[in-house]
């Protein structure tokens, strides 16, 4: 339950980094991109309109021109031509030939029309002398103005032109000059503009229909011509460049817009936008891959990175617990000794009252009277229990002082293996009545330690002694090793007795825990023996499996520790008692 | 044999109590006091006192600086200490200042019998070293 608690908390931790760490990467990743990617399209879109609109331009000039040149040969020709000389047909065709070969075979033909719209004279290709006019849109417009560009239109002839007439006026009689121009020729003045794979320029009138031959695909409806119109309308001074949405095939396109021809009519450049701004395209592709990849690799280190802080985290949360359960049992030690201490002071003055009550009572028994008493040897047994018990009192709160107390605590430098061997050679009597043997293998040159010797000697024998009584019966060896790793002396106390059940094994260094029959152990030795390696700077661990034995590894550092930080008793403990 | 006089001193009043008992039942000629104070009192009004025998831990002035205060006056004077908790270094404190054993409580009245008993020989031997010294002296002057 706490663990999956604890799970979900990490995976918390982990998931907030991991939004955090992508939000702040990919933020300005986004932003730098967008701004970046709008700043191009836009100096793009300008610099290819501006491109557009120059070459619509020129073109628009060239168009213009030729218009106005065309114009001006037919009213050289009729200011420079009489009234006679008009209405003759070879008079026509000598200009006429003159015309095309000055000019390419821009003009078709040439006729002269009166004002009732009846043809007088004409030379051209066509069969049109005394062709009538007099209905016809353009004659109506030619009748009005001194000079018409008409559109271009069928006619009598059913071929696709448009005619450049001039009106004079000889005393009266009213002629008009009419030159038919090949469209052809002039649609070649627009078909010229083709830019990339889509761009190509075309010709419409006020009314929508082609005055050039545009490329095949392109269906220009009224509404869309009105729409155009419209635009350049808003657009006046500004951009000529339009987007727009062809709504036949959804494709986007962009239209480049110039009147000409005094307004009558409009060139449209058209071209597809993907087309036109292909370049955009790629930079938008780019900007899309480079940031997928971007976002790819934030997301994989934004995820692993995450990942190891929270298992860093859970490791040191995992080690600050084991170190809070540290402080608890020292802590918990340290009250144990303080309260012993306290209370070994406290019954040791009762205990020696009672003593001394029923020696006493022992001495009174010697007095006559009670000398014929029948009771009396009960009363001597019973005195002699309660000295024993006294005396068993003054070794329990013995004990406890010097588990709560340091006993001697001077620190030397010591040989560890001097030590072992003194205390092995202390133990060897009782050894050999319980038929328990001495194996000691002691690394060589081992560094000294700086400790208490009597403290050490103390904990060894504990160990011995606890070895001893558990082997007491059965025999066996005691196998004492030392040596050298990782600036620890090392110590194990191996022996072959009996093991201690798993039950026990977590609370063998607690005190007054004894596995001893009453009155045999106080619980207090692997206590002491505890609390003085602690203090040591040392530590000391328990393997031990049942009917094998029991190893005990003590660990003493070789760094000099501080004296007295460890103290298990205040100092104001001992000046109380 | 003439009766060895000791004073007991120890701020439990009951323990004194029967410590007395005991040792008067056992030929002894006991005086007791309950703290330092009363202990030189004592000393001071009874120049008979061979022996004190002294608990270390007692509220006000304790054993060790009594034990000083003694020495310091009464030179010849034995004292044997009583610990109520036998550390060495209490022992080895009390012995430096000039004790001549210490006991742990609860101690074997026998044991203490016999401490107090050599602590008064002792005691006889350094006086009668003295006035054998002083005969000498005086007998010299008149020789």
């Amino acid at each position: 339950m706490e663990k999956d608690k604890q799970n979900i908390y990490y995976k918390m931790i982990a998931r907030k980094m991991v939004i955090t760490i992508i939000m702040v990467s990919i933020t300005p990743m986004v932003l730098v991109s967008l701004i970046i990617f709008d700043r191009f399209k836009k100096s793009y879109h300008g610099k290819v309109g501006a491109h557009l609109d120059e070459l619509v331009q020129k073109h628009k000039q060239n168009i213009d021109t030729f218009l106005k040149e065309r114009l001006g040969n037919i009213k050289f020709l009729a200011k420079t031509s009489s009234y006679e000389e008009l209405k003759q047909e070879i008079f026509l065709q000598k200009n006429l030939l003159e015309l095309q070969k000055a000019y390419n075979n821009v003009f078709v033909d040439l006729g002269t029309i009166n004002a009732k719209g009846a043809q007088l004279a004409y030379a051209g290709p066509f069969q049109l002398k005394d062709a009538q006019y007099s209905d016809a849109e353009w004659f109506k417009n030619a009748a009005e103005n001194k000079y018409y560009i008409s559109d271009v239109f069928l006619g009598l002839r059913g071929l696709p032109h448009f005619i450049v007439t001039v009106k004079k006026n000889f005393n009266g009689q009213e002629l008009i000059l009419r030159a038919t121009i090949d469209v052809m020729a002039f649609n070649s003045l627009v078909e010229n503009l083709r830019i990339g794979k889509t761009g190509f320029a075309y010709i419409i009138n006020k009314k929508g229909n082609f005055q050039t031959k545009a490329s095949c695909d392109v269906n220009p409806e009224k509404k869309n011509y009105a729409d155009l119109l419209k635009k350049i309308k808003e657009a006046k001074n500004g951009e000529r460049l339009i987007e727009k949405k062809d709504e036949d095939s959804g494709e986007k396109l962009i239209y480049v817009l110039s009147l000409l021809k005094g307004g009558d009519w409009l060139m449209v450049y058209q071209q597809d936008y993907n087309d036109a701004f292909s370049s955009v395209k790629i930079v938008r592709k780019i900007a899309h891959m480079i940031f997928g990849i971007g976002t790819f690799c934030i997301v994989l280190m934004a995820v692993f990175l995450s990942w190891r802080i929270v298992k860093r985290i859970a490791g040191i949360d995992k080690e600050k617990e084991m170190l809070n359960q540290q402080v608890v049992e020292t802590g918990k030690l340290a009250s144990v000794g303080e309260l012993a201490a306290g209370i070994a002071h406290e019954i040791n003055n009762p205990v020696a009252i009672m003593v001394e009550e029923s020696g006493w009572m022992e001495d009174l028994l010697e007095e006559e009277d009670l000398q014929k008493t029948k009771n009396l040897g009960e009363f001597r047994r019973s005195l002699k229990q309660i000295k024993t018990q006294g005396k068993r009192c003054k070794e329990i709160t013995y004990k406890l002082l010097s588990f709560a107390r340091k006993t001697d605590s001077r620190i030397d430098d010591v040989h560890v293996n001097e030590i072992i061997d003194e205390v092995v050679s202390l133990s060897e009597q009782r050894a050999k009545y319980a038929k328990v043997f001495f194996n000691t293998n002691l690394g060589k040159d081992l560094p000294l330690l700086s400790l208490s010797k009597s403290e050490m000697q103390q904990v060894l024998l504990n160990f011995f002694n606890n070895a001893l009584d558990a082997m007491e019966k059965t025999g066996g060896n005691i196998d004492i090793t030392s040596y050298f790793q990782n600036n620890n002396v090392i110590v194990g106390i191996k022996d072959n007795g009996p093991g201690i059940p798993k039950a026990n094994l977590a609370r063998i260094f607690d005190p007054f825990f004894t596995t001893k029959p009453v009155g045999k152990g106080t619980g207090l030795g692997l206590a002491i023996c505890y609390g003085i390696i602690k203090k040591m700077g040392g530590d000391i661990k328990v393997q031990s499996s049942i009917n094998v034995g029991t190893t005990f590894i003590i660990n003493l550092p070789i760094s000099e520790q501080k004296k007295g930080e460890t103290d298990l008793v205040p100092d104001n403990l001992d000046a109380e008692a | 044999m003439k009766k060895i006089k000791l004073l007991l001193v120890d701020d439990e009043v009951p323990f004194v109590e029967a410590m007395t008992k005991r040792l008067k039942k056992r030929e002894f000629n006991v005086d007791t006091a309950h703290s330092g104070l009363d202990a030189l009192k004592s000393l001071k009004n009874d120049n008979k006192i061979e022996v004190v025998v002294l608990d270390v831990k007692m509220p006000g002035m304790d054993g060790i600086e009594t034990l000083r205060e003694i020495k310091k006056i009464y030179p010849l004077t034995e004292v044997v200490m009583l610990t109520g908790h036998a550390t060495v270094e209490s022992a080895i404190e009390g012995m430096r200042f000039g004790a001549f054993d210490y006991l742990m409580k609860p101690c074997d009245i026998d044991q203490l019998v016999t401490k107090v008993t050599q602590a008064a020989e002792k005691k006889q031997i350094h006086e009668d070293k003295i006035i054998e010294a002083r005969i000498k002296e005086i007998t010299a002057r008149h020789a």
